[in-house]
């Protein structure tokens, strides 16, 4: 299968008055039509900054995308000039949000709002939008679509909104959906539902998804493949079998120690007094990265080599790669 | 609310004539705003038709006239019949209130979302000329615009509205700049939509609130300037009455005498500006969705 969107060596870097910092460096991989790949990590290491960087929606300044390239069916996003750039946008490659609500206008119904986008891509008439629209969020899954394409973002609920903000991404039926913390807000029993509904999209029209979250759980449940960020750097990547059976970073293992198992309180693999692990210390600042491996501060097994230089990204194992002198 | 049916089945499922009725029960004062204005729009349309004397005509006999009889508000000092007159007045009133009012928010507004929405140097640039905007006071502005354009009703509308600009741009701007970085503004970029287009139909309609309470409170204002600029002899030209300059002729000379010439004129502002506040409030609620249901 050849990839839809090969990102390679993206660097993203922000000019600030503390310097520059470093947001995104050297980040590469490769999604599958069908396929969805999850970038995990904690707060600030830069997932959403990869996102944006992808979408082309970095302020610049103070941002700036130094190097890399971002493939889409071969052409590169980041040459493309910003008009050709923006078509790409909703209709090839389109991206919902963390917050859904206040990601829609307040002052707009669902439909327009859905209808505006195709009406943006395909050229359609207003009345064939409408339409559209009430068909996408019949797709998603919302109950009485007719009259809930007439209502306002204020009269639904978190779930819905989302719902909607997904109908309005896969619209125009994008080749990749970029999903940054999509279930975030909202609460556990409609995280479930939601996780599902884009599972089911992603099957129905072939999208490629790129899953932005801090949930391992998440994790689990939706992708194949998982890279792992830190402080802006990819530190692991594998399929997510293995990660979660292998982790050869200190940092992903640290993250997966820190989840709480089934049994674990009953003793049935561990110790009954086994205590949830934490990793100790915070991701450091951007603007001012350690030399060496920049875990190595927080890391139980660094040692001088690691906060000398920084480990290369390599291969591992066959189709495992991680970066770090321990593993 | 009385009987309303299903939840969420609200005015927008209704016709456009139910959807105003249900508006309307609502808002009563905004009703009651809308009467007044409408009114007085209608006073000043058909001016000709409905005032009952001739507002040019004098009558020595007539002079300082009080009301009654004939003269149902009084006449003034040339024996002018004050009704007639409050009602031609009315045509150049609120052109002039409306008309500097709706130029100068709207071309305020638009520097506003530029400034807001473009931000850089063309922000800095447009805001150091608003603050030497701001710097002269509305009157004096006025008063150089007219006298160096001549007095007319049309330039007495344009040195009323120019001073209102900085003003309505310096709100309108503030506004957009915490409006663009708003999630939804950030989800329309990601959908491909132009920043043109972001900003004439995301950000533009969330400003509204702000613009229409401004605009509605400076309406009162712009019949004021209008009065003193008449009075100074560069507003619209005798004889053609004007109700700024009926009461700011009057104020002085009469108001123990014949103090119809100054209660009458000044009711008359006052209820336009008491009008349009209450239509004001009741737009703004009635144009935001989150206050319908």
């Amino acid at each position: 299968m050849t990839p839809v969107l090969e990102v390679s060596g993206l660097s993203t870097v922000f000019h600030t008055r503390r310097g520059l910092v470093r947001a995104v460096q050297d980040v590469s991989f490769t999604v599958n039509a069908g396929e969805t790949l999850a970038i995990v990590g904690e707060s600030g290491c830069g997932k959403t900054i990869t996102a944006l960087s992808m979408m082309r929606l970095i302020p610049m300044p103070p941002g700036e995308i130094t190097a890399g390239t971002v493939k889409l069916d071969g052409t590169d996003l980041l040459k493309l000039d910003e008009p050709t750039m923006r078509k790409m946008r909703g209709s090839k490659i389109a991206m919902i949000f963390q917050e859904p609500m206040t990601a829609l206008n307040p002052l707009m119904t669902i439909g327009r709002q859905i209808a505006e986008m195709v009406m943006l891509h395909d050229g359609a008439p207003r009345r064939v939008a409408k339409d559209r629209a009430v068909e996408m969020l019949h797709h998603v899954r919302i109950p009485e679509p007719e009259r809930r394409a007439r209502e306002y973002p204020h009269q639904m609920s978190g779930g819905m909104r989302q719902r909607a903000m997904i109908a309005m991404a896969l619209a125009c039926k994008p080749k990749v959906l970029v999903a940054d913390e999509p279930t975030t807000a909202l609460d556990v029993t409609i995280q479930a539902q939601i996780l599902d509904l884009i599972g089911d999209l992603q099957r129905e029209f072939g999208t490629a998804v790129v899953l932005i979250t801090h949930d391992l759980g998440v994790v689990a449940e939706t992708a194949q493949r998982v890279v792992v960020m830190y402080a802006g750097r990819k530190v692991e990547e594998a399929s997510v079998g293995e990660l979660f059976a292998n982790p050869l970073h200190p940092y992903p293992r640290g993250l997966l120690g820190s989840i709480p198992r089934v049994g674990s309180a009953r003793g049935l693999d561990v110790s009954p007094d086994e205590r949830l692990r934490e990793i100790s210390g915070m991701v450091p600042a951007l603007n001012d990265l350690p030399d060496g491996c920049a875990f190595a501060p927080r890391c139980p097994q660094s040692d001088d080599r690691c906060r000398v230089a920084v480990p290369p990204f390599e291969r591992k194992k066959p189709d495992h790669f991680a970066a770090c002198w321990q593993a | 609310m009385s009987t309303t049916a299903l939840p969420g089945s609200g005015p927008a499922t209704h016709g456009v004539l139910n959807n105003m009725w249900y508006q309307a029960r609502r808002y009563p004062l905004g009703v009651a705003g809308g009467i007044i204005m409408f009114v007085f729009v209608l006073a000043a349309l058909f001016a000709s038709v409905v005032a009952p004397l001739d507002p040019f005509s004098t009558n020595a006999r007539a002079s300082l006239a009080p009301p009654g009889g004939r003269y149902l508000m009084g006449a003034d000092m040339m024996g002018r019949d004050v009704l007639s007159r409050l009602i031609h007045g009315a045509r150049v009133s609120l052109a002039v209130a409306i008309g500097a009012t709706v130029i100068g928010s709207g071309v305020g507004a638009a520097v506003g979302l530029a400034c807001g929405y473009i931000g850089g140097w063309f922000d800095l640039l447009v805001q150091r000329v608003t603050e030497v905007m701001q710097a002269l006071p509305l009157l004096v502005m006025a008063l150089v615009i007219t006298a160096s354009l001549g007095p007319s009703l049309q330039n007495t509308i344009i040195a009323i509205a120019i001073p209102l600009i900085p003003t309505v741009s310096r709100v309108i701007r503030s506004n957009v700049l915490s409006l663009r970085e708003m999630p939804y503004v950030e989800a329309a970029k990601a959908t491909g939509m132009s920043e043109w287009r972001i900003a004439v139909i995301h950000v533009l309609p969330n400003t509204l609130a702000p613009l229409i309470v401004l605009a509605t409170a400076q309406l009162g204002s712009t019949i004021l300037t209008e009065a003193s600029l008449a009075f100074l002899g560069l507003g619209v030209p005798e004889p053609y009455p004007s109700w700024g300059r009926m009461l700011s002729e009057s104020a002085a000379e009469y108001v123990r005498t014949a103090p119809w010439l100054v209660i009458f004129p000044g009711v008359a502002i006052s209820l336009v500006v008491f009008g349009s506040n209450l239509l004001g409030d009741a737009l703004r609620d009635a144009l935001d969705p989150r206050q319908r249901d």
